[in-house]
Order: C-alpha cells, then sequence, then structure tokens
C-alpha cells in the first residue's frame, strides 16, 4: 500500500478525508484514481483534464519529482504538494 | 421586516454582511468557500441558493453552493471543463442565476449551464464562428488579465434569451439559447483600431432596468453608453462624469432612467480620482450625473472597485453597496444619498451581491 501524503488544502473539500491515505495502486495515476473513488471530485482538485497534473500541483514518490506515470510499489511514499504561491 | 444578505466575494473567501431592513447595522459573518478566491457570489431568490464562483491557483475552477444562507457549503466542478485536446479553463467568474437554472462565465470563454443547483455543469456554448473568437483564444494574444467570458444577462422573461461578454471584444446576444448569438456593439467607441466594426470593444459591465427589459446600460472601457432598443444600438452618456473609465454599474429596481456608476481613473491606477470616493448617479438617463459622496472617505482613499463590486438592492427605498479591492465595504440605505462604512479590513473584493430574504 503506497503512503500518500495530502496537501492541507485538500481535506476541507472532503468529507473525512484525512492528510495521510494508503493506497493500494501501481502508478500514481491510480492512485489518484483510487481516491476519487473514495472521495469523488478529488481528482479534478489535482488534475486538468487528459489527465494531467495541475500546473501548480507537484507530485514526488520516494522524494523524487514523479508524475501520473510514475511507478509505485508496495512501500512507496507519495507526497502530493501544493506549490508555494501566492500570498 | 426582510432580512438584506450582502454577498462579498473576496480574494480569500466569501463573506455574508447581514442586516434587516433598515440596513443601518450589519453583522459580518465568513470567510466561507475554504478561503478559495471567489470571483463571484449570488443569490438564487427562488431556492433561497447561494452560489459562489471560485478558482484556486491550486485546485482549479469550480462553484461554491450553499442551500442554507451560507451554513454549509459545497464544491462542485463537475463538467466545467472544455473539451480535451481543446480551450483550457482557467476560471470561472460571471454567474447569473434564471429561469431555474445557473450560466457560468468561463475563461477560456465559454458559457456552462447547470439545471440541478450547481451540483452538475454543461458547457452550451464557446461561440462558434463569432467574429474575434479566434483571437480571444489564441494564446498569444492574451492581454495580462486575460480574455474570458465574464458575465452573462440573462432576459427576464425569455428563457433562451440572454446576453454574453466576452472581454475585449464585446456584447453577444443569443434569443435560441447560445445555438447563435449577434454582436450587439453598434455605437460603441474603442480608443484603439478595430478591424470589424462589429466587435473590437471592452465592455466592464452591463446591467438591465429591472423595469424595462428593453434600457441597458453599461460602463466600458471607452465611456458610458445607454441602450433603448435592448443593445442593438448604444449612445454614448459620459458627460458629465470625471472619468470615461470604470467597471461596475447598476441600474435602478424601479426607475428605469437612474443607474449608478463609480468612475476610476482610467490609467495605472485605477481607483478614484484624487483619493476622493464617490458614486454617480443619473436620474435622466445619463444626460446629468450627480456626485454622490457624504458619509464616504474624502481625503487619501485611493479606492478601487471591480466590475461585480456595486449591487442594488430591490426594496422600495433601494439600498446601495460597493466593496472595494482593497476590503471595504461600503453601504447607503438612501439610494446613495448617504453612505456609511460597514466593513473595513475584508480581502480584496471581486464582488458584491444583495438578497433580500424573508
Amino acid at each position: 500500500m503506497a503512503d500518500v501524503h495530502l496537501p492541507v488544502t485538500l481535506p476541507p473539500l472532503f468529507v473525512d478525508l484525512p492528510r495521510r491515505v494508503e493506497v493500494d495502486a501501481a502508478t500514481v495515476a491510480e492512485a489518484v484514481e483510487r481516491l476519487d473513488q473514495r472521495w469523488p471530485g478529488l481528482r479534478d482538485r489535482l488534475c486538468e483534464p487528459g489527465p494531467i497534473l495541475r500546473a501548480h500541483i507537484n507530485v514526488y514518490v520516494d522524494r523524487e519529482r514523479g508524475s501520473l506515470d510514475t511507478a509505485l510499489d508496495a512501500r512507496s511514499r507519495v507526497d502530493v504538494i501544493a506549490a508555494i504561491s501566492g500570498g | 421586516m426582510p432580512r438584506v444578505v450582502l454577498l462579498v466575494g473576496t480574494r480569500k473567501g466569501c463573506f455574508m454582511l447581514e442586516s434587516d431592513g433598515d440596513r443601518r447595522d450589519w453583522s459580518v459573518r465568513g470567510p466561507f468557500c475554504e478561503g478559495w478566491p471567489v470571483y463571484h457570489a449570488v443569490h438564487d431568490p427562488d431556492s433561497d441558493a447561494i452560489y459562489a464562483a471560485a478558482a484556486s491557483e491550486w485546485h482549479g475552477a469550480g462553484v461554491w453552493r450553499s442551500g442554507d444562507l451560507g451554513e454549509s457549503w459545497e464544491l462542485s466542478s463537475e463538467g466545467l471543463a472544455h473539451a480535451e485536446g481543446g480551450l483550457r479553463l482557467s476560471k470561472v467568474s460571471g454567474l447569473t442565476v434564471a429561469h431555474g437554472r445557473v450560466l457560468a462565465g468561463a475563461e477560456a470563454a465559454g458559457v456552462f449551464e447547470s439545471r440541478d443547483g450547481a451540483a452538475t455543469w454543461s458547457l452550451l456554448s464557446t461561440l462558434d464562428g463569432q467574429p474575434g473568437r479566434g483571437d480571444w483564444n489564441d494564446p498569444a494574444k492574451q492581454p495580462p488579465g486575460h480574455l474570458g467570458l465574464a458575465a452573462i444577462l440573462a432576459h427576464p422573461d425569455e428563457a433562451s434569451r440572454f446576453w454574453a461578454v466576452v472581454q475585449g471584444y464585446g456584447i453577444f446576444e443569443t434569443t435560441d439559447d447560445g445555438a447563435s448569438f449577434t454582436p450587439r456593439n453598434r455605437g460603441l467607441r474603442a480608443d484603439w483600431p478595430i478591424d470589424d466594426p462589429e466587435v473590437g470593444y471592452c465592455v466592464h459591465k452591463l446591467v438591465m432596468s429591472p423595469v424595462d427589459p428593453q434600457r441597458l446600460y453599461q460602463q466600458n472601457h471607452c465611456g458610458m453608453h445607454r441602450s433603448d432598443d435592448a443593445g442593438r444600438s448604444w449612445v454614448e452618456v459620459t458627460e458629465g462624469l470625471p472619468s470615461d473609465f470604470g467597471f461596475p454599474a447598476a441600474a435602478h429596481p424601479h426607475d428605469r432612467d437612474c443607474f449608478y456608476v463609480i468612475p476610476v481613473d482610467g490609467g495605472h491606477g485605477r481607483v478614484m480620482p484624487e483619493g476622493r470616493a464617490a458614486v454617480w448617479r443619473t436620474r435622466d438617463a445619463g444626460a446629468t450625473w450627480q456626485r454622490l459622496d457624504r458619509g464616504l472617505p474624502q481625503r487619501h482613499a485611493h479606492l478601487g472597485v471591480l466590475r461585480e463590486g456595486l449591487a442594488i438592492d430591490s426594496l422600495e427605498v433601494p439600498g446601495l453597496y460597493f466593496g472595494t479591492s482593497t476590503g471595504q465595504v461600503f453601504a447607503s440605505a438612501d439610494e446613495g444619498d448617504t453612505w456609511d462604512e460597514i466593513a473595513s479590513y475584508l480581502p480584496g473584493i471581486a464582488s458584491v451581491e444583495v438578497a433580500v430574504v424573508a
């Protein structure tokens, strides 16, 4: 199960969405899909149609910059980061 | 006594200011919408629902909705997207509630509709075939503010008829629910070269008299204008105002010849001239103008008000309200004759709308 860490801006938008979720997925895209199944609409908060990651959403897999295609294994840590922006 | 509720869209969420019919004492609630930038919040008088168009730099655009006057809110963007591989939706802004649906203007320019109270959306039109469309969707031709479909004005009686405002290009009217459009910009002025006289005009705010749907007013980048034939032709009514530039406008609810504007400097500043705050009113359809500033700050008041930042209620003696880009809200309970500052330290304000609820 990948260990997914979400940005602080996301949980207020969905009922009972925690900051940290365990997800069974082979890629980042699949992890987003699993989250969207449990919390409908969540994919749209992270991705634009395509899907592609939104311009100011960054994903790191085991501390390396990743993308939707990045592979996950059973012990991957996924950090979803809202880019530093604005005031 | 009715409740008068102001919906204030700010850079850091939506706020609600509430009073009774006297409109003297106000309470403030908020911020709502999780601090997302809210560009326009509106009230549906039939259902009492509130809708707030918002766009987060991180999480995209969506519309927040509340069915209990702000006690709880939900966000949805389901269907708020252009077709894959085509235009990119970065923002929703101008909301309109009419004839049992919500219409939203978007950037890139498009009209979206929701028939289920903003839970789901569908694209109604991107104004295919209209003159200028190629340019306003060309990424290389975007000015700093970008060119979206900023506002939609619905006809009060004809459900399939509305006017869409495309920033920098002008007004487009449809009478068949978006299947076709006609530019409605004849008589407008542009201080720049234009290729096609039908389009190329910068309409900042379009309003209709609630007592006469033939009577429209607009604050344009280049002057104030009036139409007596529902937008088929326009005449300029700027003379008497301190500037031909401004953003908001409001039409009196009971008098077709009365409307309000807030002129600002047209250069970089885009604030009220000379640091003296004022709203301007005409009671004769733009022939003459009256400066209204009793109670408004007259020293070092460099206030800006955006296109949706001025509202008027529907009470017998209407109240006026405006919110500034520096977070103040001013209110008048006597048609603009006198003013009070009713909020001082909100985030920068994009929109003010007013609802009178039972």
